[in-house]
């Protein structure tokens, strides 16, 4: 190494052949540090997941699946993400619109409030609910006298899933649809045509590929929340139980298999999600924040 | 002057509404119900919670943590950055598209896998034990898992940066004899510094609001691997709301803090290329 140096300190440029060595031994250097590092922090992980979730077989694998509990949080997961994607989409859609398509005052301040649950921290993104609809929150009374149930049931865990996921796909639409301009969408009215049909025809099909992006990747947070939903759902068996919830059940009952099935489950909806998300920057989509 | 300017589009009085009161619900209300329930509170009772041993004992193993995960992401992440950036090697778009797999993967998942790799009898923990190094339940596993969950945040950052030095310039240093220390320190540096601190400011403030992956791999044993947003957990289960809501204000106070922080790198990382550009 030593007879090395000099040459990566000019003047050597004369020995290209000491230099282009000194550079090989760099690259290697990084390449090897760069896999070290991902093979470690996340490679083994992942490859782990499968390794405890088929440690007893295949057979006990799938079996887990046939626990009613289990079922139940695979349920209830698919159930919160039906909602709150679909809702945080349409206000994903409605933000972007407003914003983009208009000139109006105090508009980087109304950009900074939609991003700011990605700032908070997901305990306190569940905390708020309690405070409101717990039992010794503002409604906390008036809920139990109508003998309705918010914190510790399904309209909880939605509302901190829409909580988390709120900026996904908004602000996925906000830059993109700023960046493709109002052209065309100020051509089709000034032809006749309406707003929603200008919306469908014209907005639609230029803003597809952001919109399943922000789609995708705001479907992977609601379907793999914990903090925020762990905080409101009171943890029921086979009620209140999301799928990572119920990890942390079956996990902390050293019911491994079972724990790590679930998680095999989510491993491979991230893995989708990664995969999509490729698949759509691949066409030219690129993010540019 | 009026609240916006005209324009032919239709839809902002239906747009702008439904988005600021669906803001106001779902965000808003409940972040204005935090902060009321903290100010609800007496002056010394709020200092009380806020300032107790084992809250200052959180603040310093989240704040402890996440600032070394960061750092240890801002030295590995500009190592994955350049190789991924600059070298070809097999697997490369493989693994770039992997970079984001913390962010897909439920941080559940993530938790109880760190925990089984950096256990005593783990994949890579029974490496360690013999040298006396324990991961799993001790500060250590919960910088671990912090470093795993806000790995994309300085390798995302820092890619688009250094695609933009200008390799030609490196190219004319290096014919002008500057060697490749000079060339990373005057040129490639000062190109990547910018969107390299916003990476770690980002991952430094996600880091500090983690909770999934940490309360597995932590052993949350108070004033030694208990988080904050453990802590305000711990509260809100004792049914605690006001002591739960003061350590919530403090966290929310440091997040805007630190977002704060992060608008101002960013402002200076788009001066720095106007002027580049110049």
């Amino acid at each position: 190494m030593a007879a090395a140096l000099p040459a990566a300190h000019g003047g050597d440029l004369t020995r290209p052949g000491q230099h282009t060595w000194v550079h090989a031994i760099v690259r290697w250097v990084f390449i090897a540090t760069s896999l070290a590092f991902l093979a470690a922090l996340l490679l083994a992980p992942l490859a782990t997941v499968f390794a405890m979730a088929f440690q007893r077989g295949p057979y006990a694998y799938l079996e887990s699946f046939a626990d009613p509990d289990t079922a139940a949080a695979i349920r209830l997961t698919l159930t919160t993400a039906a909602v709150a994607v679909p809702i945080n989409t349409v206000f994903g859609l409605a933000a972007a619109w407003a914003i983009a398509k208009f000139e109006f005052r105090g508009k980087s301040v109304l950009i900074t409030l939609i991003d700011l649950p990605l700032a908070i921290s997901p305990v306190i993104s569940g905390m708020v609910f309690v405070l409101l609809f717990g039992l010794h929150g503002w409604f906390g009374a008036w809920l139990r006298d109508h003998d309705l149930s918010i914190v510790f049931a399904l309209p909880g865990i939605m509302l901190a899933t829409m909580f988390v996921t709120f900026p996904y796909v908004a602000r996925e639409l906000i830059p993109l649809m700023q960046q493709l301009g109002n052209d065309e969408e100020e051509a089709a009215i000034t032809l006749g045509a309406d707003g929603w049909m200008t919306f469908f025809r014209v907005t639609l099909p230029k803003i597809r590929w952001g919109l399943v992006y922000g789609v995708v990747l705001c479907n992977a947070r609601a379907m793999g929340e914990f903090g925020a939903v762990s905080v409101v759902s009171g943890h029921i068996r086979g009620l209140t139980n999301t799928m990572p919830l119920h990890i942390e059940i079956l996990y902390n009952e050293y019911n491994f298999v079972g724990a790590f099935a679930v998680a095999s489950l989510l491993t491979l909806l991230a893995g989708l999600t990664l995969v999509i998300k490729t698949a759509i920057e691949r066409t030219g989509y690129r993010r540019r924040r | 002057m009026s609240f916006r300017k005209a324009s032919i589009l239709p839809g902002f009085g239906l747009t702008f509404g439904f988005t600021t009161f669906f803001l106001s619900v779902i965000v808003l209300l409940p972040l204005a119900a935090l902060t009321l329930a903290a100010a609800s509170m007496h002056w010394s009772d709020f200092v009380h919670v806020v300032l107790s041993p084992r809250a200052l004992g959180s603040y310093r193993l989240s704040f402890g943590a996440s600032f070394l995960a960061a750092a240890i992401n801002l030295v590995f992440g500009l190592i994955i950055a350049w190789t991924l950036v600059r070298y070809e090697f097999p697997a490369r778009k493989l693994i770039d598209a992997l970079i984001d797999m913390p962010f897909a993967l439920p941080t559940a998942v993530s938790g109880i896998a760190l925990t089984t790799v950096f256990a005593h009898n783990g994949w890579i923990g029974r490496f360690l034990e013999p040298w006396g190094v324990r991961i799993a339940y001790t500060w250590l596993g919960v910088t671990l898992a912090l470093t795993l969950i806000t790995m994309p945040f300085v390798v995302r950052a820092v890619q688009p940066a250094l695609l933009e030095v200008q390799r030609d310039l490196e190219d004319a240093a290096e014919t002008l004899g500057a060697g490749r220390i000079y060339v990373a320190r005057r040129i490639i540096l000062p190109t990547v510094l910018p969107s390299l601190l916003t990476g770690f400011t980002l991952a430094f403030a996600r880091a500090l609001g983690e909770y999934g992956s940490v309360i597995f791999i932590a052993g949350n044993l108070p004033m030694k691997t208990e988080i904050t947003p453990l802590l305000i957990v711990i509260h809100l289960e004792e049914f605690d709301y006001q002591g739960a809501a003061a350590l919530g204000v403090v966290m929310l106070v440091i997040s805007f803090v630190v977002l704060f922080a992060i608008n101002l790198l960013q402002a200076w990382g788009r001066r720095q290329q106007v002027r580049a550009a110049h």
